[in-house]
């Protein structure tokens, strides 16, 4: 092969996509009068405003994290580029980018905790639940992660179950609260 | 400027005078102080996010960012003071621990900032002993090649394609260390003026494609030339090694084009050695096979002796220079002696005569200061990226307000479109628009025509009539101001009409040939150079002898039984007039390939050969002949504003649409078709509205 | 050192009395405890005669730089074409800090409250907070305690017929420190990245959405309304001069009993671990170091913690900061080093990434800690350390590198000689490897 002809065959054939996600999202009907509220909440022309309510919307609609699709249509919602909307998406700790659990355990590692034993009870957590923190269950019931200081440091040692914390936590409270979501019996509430 | 717009201060003890809101970076520059940067840029938002500019100002409890201070009266600046130094080098380090100082493979090396600043700048060995961050690297179509893991997060990519592009692409995801710069899909680049990306990435991130391991910097050599792919006619710089183009860089124009190149103008090189004639050649047995130029003059002269002057026409196309048209002109009046001439291929009656109506007569420059703009026909977009950059530039800065009657791409900024028929031109014209009013308003109005969607159209005199009156009548050209502008998309039409191409006295233009091909009226037919889509090209046939005498092997030499080689643009020097009729010098930079010839001297020995000899033997004596049939071409460089006359004939226009300028962007001439990269990213381009329509319709 | 002030508060003067969540937190448990009363009067003041007397009670930011409030409010311009903003910082992610959750959780009245106030001093209609998106019950007390406000016509148009507008949106981030930097905050709050601005313009002039913005701390806020009414006299007579006023103290790590406390400034650090939060585990001389304000803030070796008193000059006196009075206690059997390499971690996770010191050099500070707390390293590499720190601090954009930085300055200043005794100890571990293999 000729040099200009190796040269064109690089770049030829290369795969370069032409959409950025096959699927096409939409709204369900549910969930579009809070979007207009939310959205009503800025002045007219700030729109891009809503877009972290609108993506937390996303997120809990449909699987819990967010394909580029499902970005797209926030984006399209919010009359933003798309790209502006996949900067906000990963920059924040609590969108997922990529498949998780169906629900988030989130256990504060930072000084306060650190300081009271939270390790232990991490640990604790991943021998209840068979797993390593920073991983999802194989039967995606649950992503364990560690998380930064959530600010209930004179409550420590503490975690977030989905959206709401469990406080004071010991070993055995931690377990006890794993083995509730593994029942399917998940907690909706705040525990102290 | 007057004096008490002006502050004095002193950098490193030295007295200097800066214009007030002066970056200090640029005052230092403009006294021959360099400080070191890399997110910097005098054409992008300034995020001082690099750090890499730090200098010490008295007073000043940190070390401040250059890029972001404004000079103040008494400021005293200190660029290489310990303080100054220790913060570049610290910053210098820093941006190092994360880099993978791969400069030996790197395109960008010897043109690399970080490399050159590491230099400066730098300590002589890193401390750092961690691991270093590998980056995975996105396909981002057939122009732009990245290798992210040199990235610096300047994010200067991001502020052009965000704020100068207007196709906002590319971002930063993630946070702190992990922060990306891209697209964050993988997918082809949209904008038409992406590669301007790889001039202002400091470092090897992103790199062009087409030009990857080709060559290294110091191996080329480098010619200053025109662009021609559009009508604009950018400065750039020709990068070539042994007789071939290897790069193409837009070098700076503040008049035309900035700093800034359309992809075209870039990536289109690799069409300049693809499929080229490089040999004359004669139809035998239905064939064309090659021969030498001997032989080819010979079967010219028989197919001109058997020719009479009123069945012998000649058409010329797109990206001819004004001395390949004048000797064309000249070859075809004086040596064929035929009136039968017409460099308007897409068959526009336009003639010279008031330049105004033709020409971008208040130049590129005076978008900026526009408030108002009416596009007529036009899709800057597609016909100028460059321009549409700069028409942008104002609405973001200033909020220069767009109108446009007829049909357009998405031009990256708000557009107020009003019905797409010539008659909305009428109803303006006679203050019934809702353009009127906004027209009235505008303290310097500016209507740019597409010259390509309106001069064509049979009812362009009665048109250009009434453009004429809107703007003598809503103060678009004013003793002040001059804001009647034509956009002509080639590089060639200005020149053409300047030096009268086309029928002089009563001879056939574009339509009577076409009509006479149709016919089997034409005994010769010279087709000089390829001409836009306009004429399919089957409708060239039936001509008893076809001469063609271009560049590249294409349809229009498969029409021809005589075939002579020319040269591209890159090889020649020559005069371009462009859509603002000024004149610029594009210098040869390699010669054209084998036993092809730079145009005007085929037709010199042409019509030596046939008797006639044309009355010059040099490009001088051939361009003192032109200027004093077009003075205005003696002007290099100049912008001439034409004089404002009357032009137009009074009449009705038609209820017609203005149709798109432009199909194919990636196509429009015959080195963008004959280039492989631009053919992927028209492929890329149709594939992508063809999803949209898709995705649309679901 | 100034003499020793009062530990406690009368229950009376305590500007957040159910802080502790045993009471009730609605409007109807806000108002028994005199809430919104006087307010009324407040709206008809002139808010350049509430300026005054905020300037006069020396207020000074609750949310970690102690920027005098009246100082700030009083760089505002009247209301023009644009509108004006308060918009109230609720992002509370500074590790050791919970103060602001719990007066969203179980006072957040005195926030509504306030920001009825700020609006009408700073002529701004609208206040958004900006509520950290981890607090969700939080946001949602808040919410239903601003309902409850406009209900009882305490908000919306024309409130108690002073012409006073005021509405109060919720805007929740999604998990990111640096939202807590007010720019940073106000580009999340317009929709996008987190990233702090370059300075000037400061937001008074162009703040949200570009127009005059005055950004304040939950607790900052709220405590304005009890001042304006009980007067600068009662304000001032807690703590020292430019120190003034009563402040939340959230002590927690190795005390007995962990805890938010709103105590007067300038209470002594010994006397608010000791009388409010049940003393060290192990006893007072089982202290090993104090992080006085917050993870930002460089920590008290415990010989220092005998005397400091807790207020921005007496701390700053100390080589470091009141911060955001997030007390952080660890005693002996504490790994501080380990402790201090988390923070690093914490820093490193945290970085927004714009400025090239911070995003390059807060991920090799936390992997030279993480290393050397392990003594896994040299004694040069502590210098380097050091060194890097130094590269760092006073370079970027914000004040987060700055916060990042101080910390590892602090515990090589104070803790230098474990971390050698780390290295010696690691070195002979090797040794012996090396020798049986
Ligand atoms: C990195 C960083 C994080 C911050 N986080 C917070 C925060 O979570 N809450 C807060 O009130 N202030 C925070 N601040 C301080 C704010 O920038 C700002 O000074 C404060 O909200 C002003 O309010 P104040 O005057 O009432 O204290 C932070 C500052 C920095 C540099
Ligand atoms: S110092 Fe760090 S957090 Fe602050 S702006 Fe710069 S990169 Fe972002
Ligand atoms: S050039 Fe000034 S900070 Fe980058």
């Amino acid at each position: 092969m000729s040099n200009e002809t190796k040269q064109q065959a690089s770049y030829r054939g290369s795969h370069v996509q032409i959409v950025d996600d096959e699927n096409t999202y939409v709204w369900p009907k549910k969930v579009q009068p809070e979007i207009k509220k939310l959205i009503a909440k800025y002045p007219k022309g700030r729109e891009a405003s809503a877009v972290i309510p609108l993506l937390k919307i996303a997120q809990n609609t449909f699987d819990g994290w967010l394909p580029t699709g499902l970005m797209n249509l926030v984006a399209e919602t919010l009359s933003m580029p798309p790209v502006r909307v996949y900067e906000v998406a990963s920059f924040y700790d609590m969108f997922y980018t990529k498949p998780v659990g169906k629900h988030i355990v989130r256990v504060c590692t930072n000084v306060s905790c650190m300081v009271r034993g939270c390790y232990k009870v991490l640990s604790e957590i991943e021998d209840e639940l068979g797993m390593k923190a920073g991983t999802t269950s194989e039967d995606g019931l649950v992503t364990l992660e560690e998380f930064e200081c959530l600010g209930a440091c004179c409550e420590a040692p503490m975690m977030m179950i989905d959206d709401h914390y469990h406080t004071s936590l010991t070993g055995d409270k931690a377990r006890e609260l794993m083995k509730r979501i593994k029942d399917g019996d998940a907690p909706a509430e705040a525990t102290k | 400027m007057t004096e008490n717009n002006q502050v004095t201060l002193t950098i490193n003890g030295k007295e200097v005078q800066a214009e007030k809101g002066t970056p200090i970076i640029e005052a230092a520059r403009q006294n021959g102080i360099e400080i070191p940067h890399f997110c910097y840029h005098k054409r992008l938002s300034v995020p001082a996010n690099c750090r890499m500019c730090l200098v010490e100002i008295k007073g000043a409890p940190k070390p401040t960012p250059s890029c972001y201070t404004p000079v103040m009266q008494d400021m005293e600046v200190h660029t290489d003071s310990p303080v100054a130094k220790k913060a570049q080098k610290g910053v210098m380090e820093l941006l190092l621990i994360n880099h993978p100082l791969d400069c030996p493979i790197c395109d960008q090396g010897g043109m690399c900032d970080l490399q050159d600043m590491a230099v400066g700048y730098g300590s002589d060995r890193s401390h750092y002993q961690e691991e270093k961050r590998a980056v995975e690297d996105k396909n981002l179509g057939p122009l732009i090649r990245t290798v992210m893991t040199r990235c610096i997060h300047c994010t200067r990519c991001i502020r052009f394609a965000t704020e100068v592009a207007g196709v906002p692409e590319m971002g930063a995801t993630g946070r702190g260390e992990n922060m990306k710069v891209g697209t964050y899909v993988e997918k082809a680049l949209e904008s038409e003026l992406s590669g301007n990306m790889i001039d202002l990435c400091p470092v090897g991130a992103l790199c062009s494609k087409p030009y990857s391991f080709t060559a290294r910097p110091w191996e080329l050599e480098h010619t200053d030339s025109i662009d021609t792919m559009d009508g604009l006619g950018s400065a750039v710089r020709v990068y070539h090694r042994g007789g071939k183009v290897m790069r193409i860089d837009p070098i700076e124009n503040n008049e035309i084009n900035e700093e800034w190149l359309s992809d075209a103008g870039r990536f289109s090189y690799d069409g300049l050695g693809r499929n080229r004639l490089t040999t004359p050649m004669l139809r035998k047995n239905g064939k064309l096979s090659e021969c030498g130029w001997p032989q080819a003059f010979e079967a010219i002269k028989e197919a001109v002796a058997k020719a009479k002057p009123a069945t012998t026409m000649g058409l010329a196309g797109e990206q001819l220079s004004a001395e390949d048209l004048f000797s064309f002109n000249a070859f075809m009046k004086q040596t064929l002696k035929t009136d039968n001439v017409d460099a308007r291929h897409d068959g526009s009656t336009v003639t010279a005569g008031p330049r105004a109506k033709y020409v971008f007569g208040g130049g590129v420059q005076s978008v900026d200061k526009a408030d108002l703009v009416l596009l007529v026909g036009s899709d800057p977009r597609l016909e100028a990226p460059v321009l549409n950059a700069r028409i942008r530039k104002n609405v973001m800065n200033n909020g220069l307000k767009v109108l446009s009657v007829g049909a357009h791409s998405d031009l990256t900024y708000p557009v107020e479109t009003a019905e797409n028929t010539a008659q909305v031109i009428e109803q303006i014209a006679a203050g019934e628009h809702k353009f009127s009013k906004l027209l009235e308003k505008a303290e310097r109005p500016m209507i740019i025509v597409g010259a390509k969607a309106t001069l064509a159209r049979k009812d362009a005199p009665q048109l250009f009539h009434k453009l004429h009156h809107i703007a003598d009548a809503y103060g678009v050209v004013t003793k002040a101001w001059y804001g009647f502008n034509v956009l002509n998309v080639s590089s060639t039409r200005v020149a053409a009409l300047d030096l009268e191409v086309y029928p002089e006295q009563k001879g056939k233009d574009t339509d009577g040939i076409l009509t006479a091909l149709k016919g089997g009226k034409v005994d010769l037919l010279v087709l000089y150079g390829e001409g836009n889509t306009h004429i399919p090209v089957a409708d060239l046939e039936g001509a008893k002898t076809t001469i063609f005498i271009g560049t590249h092997k294409s349809a229009y030499a498969h029409l021809a039984d005589i075939v002579l080689p020319s040269a591209t643009y890159t090889e020649k020097s020559a005069l371009w007039v462009n859509t603002e009729g000024r004149v610029q010098e594009g210098k040869k930079a390699v010669n054209p390939p084998m036993q092809a010839k730079e145009d005007w001297k085929i037709f010199r020995a042409l019509s030596g050969e046939l008797g006639k000899a044309l009355p010059f033997d040099s490009q001088q004596q051939l361009r003192a002949l032109m200027i004093k049939k077009a003075p205005v071409l003696e002007q290099v460089g100049e912008l001439v504003t034409p004089t404002w006359e009357k032009f137009g004939v009074a009449g009705k226009v038609k209820n017609e649409a203005f149709e798109l300028p432009i199909q194919q962007f990636y196509k429009t001439n015959a080195i963008m078709r004959a280039s492989q990269v631009m053919d992927e990213s028209q492929e890329l381009a149709e594939a992508r509205k063809a999803a949209q329509q898709t995705k649309k319709a679901s | 050192m100034a003499t020793k002030q009062p530990h406690t508060l009368k229950p009376e003067d305590k500007i957040f009395p159910n802080l502790d969540g045993s009471g009730d937190w609605t409007i109807k448990g806000y108002q028994k405890r005199g809430g919104y009363k006087g307010l009324e009067k407040i709206l008809k003041m002139k808010p350049a005669e509430i300026i005054d007397q905020l300037k006069a009670s020396a207020l000074r930011g609750r949310g970690g730089a102690g920027f005098p409030t009246g100082m700030k409010w009083s760089f505002m311009p009247p209301a023009g074409d644009k509108p004006n903003y308060l918009v109230v910082n609720a992002d509370e992610s500074e590790p050791g800090t919970c103060k602001d959750r719990d007066i969203l959780l179980y006072d957040p009245h005195t926030l509504v409250e306030g920001i009825i106030v700020g609006c009408h001093t700073l002529g701004a209609k609208a206040s958004y907070v900006y509520v950290r998106g981890e607090y969700v019950d939080e946001a949602d007390h808040l919410q239903q305690a601003i309902d409850e406000a406009y209900k009882a016509g305490f908000l919306g148009k024309n409130i108690m017929g002073t012409k006073v507008d005021v509405d109060i949106h919720v805007h929740m981030g999604a998990g990111a420190y640096i939202c807590g930097e007010e720019t940073a905050l106000l580009e999340s709050l317009e929709g996008k990245k987190g990233q702090p601005r370059m300075r000037p313009p400061f937001p008074a002039g162009f703040g949200l959405y570009g127009c005059p913005t005055t950004i304040n701390n939950v607790e900052t806020v709220a405590q304005v309304p009890p001042i304006l009414k009980k007067g600068v006299e009662w304000w001032t007579q807690f703590g020292r001069p430019n120190n003034h006023g009563t402040k939340i103290f959230s002590v927690s790590g190795a005390v007995n009993k962990p805890i938010n406390i709103e105590a007067p400034m300038s209470i002594s650090l010994k006397d608010l671990i000791e009388k409010h939060a049940g003393g060290v585990i192990g006893g007072w001389d089982n202290l090993l170091g104090v992080i006085p304000g917050g993870s930002s803030t460089p920590l008290l070796s415990a010989e220092q913690c005998e005397n400091v008193l807790m207020d921005f000059d007496a701390l700053r006196e100390e080589g470091t900061g009141l911060g955001t009075a997030a007390v952080i206690v660890m005693n002996k059997d504490t790994d501080i080093l380990r402790v201090m390499s988390r923070i690093s971690r914490f820093y490193k996770h945290e970085s927004c990434g714009q400025c090239t010191p911070c995003r390059e050099g807060v991920g090799w500070v936390w992997r030279l800690m993480d290393r050397l707390s392990q003594g896994d390293g040299t004694k040069e590499e502590l210098d380097q350390l050091f060194d890097v720190t130094k590269k760092i601090e006073g370079h970027t954009i914000c004040a987060f590198a700055d916060g990042a930085m101080w910390p590892v300055q602090g515990v090589l200043r104070h803790y230098r000689p474990l971390f050698e005794q780390r290295i010696k100890e690691h070195a002979a571990k090797k040794d012996i490897k090396v020798k049986s293999a």
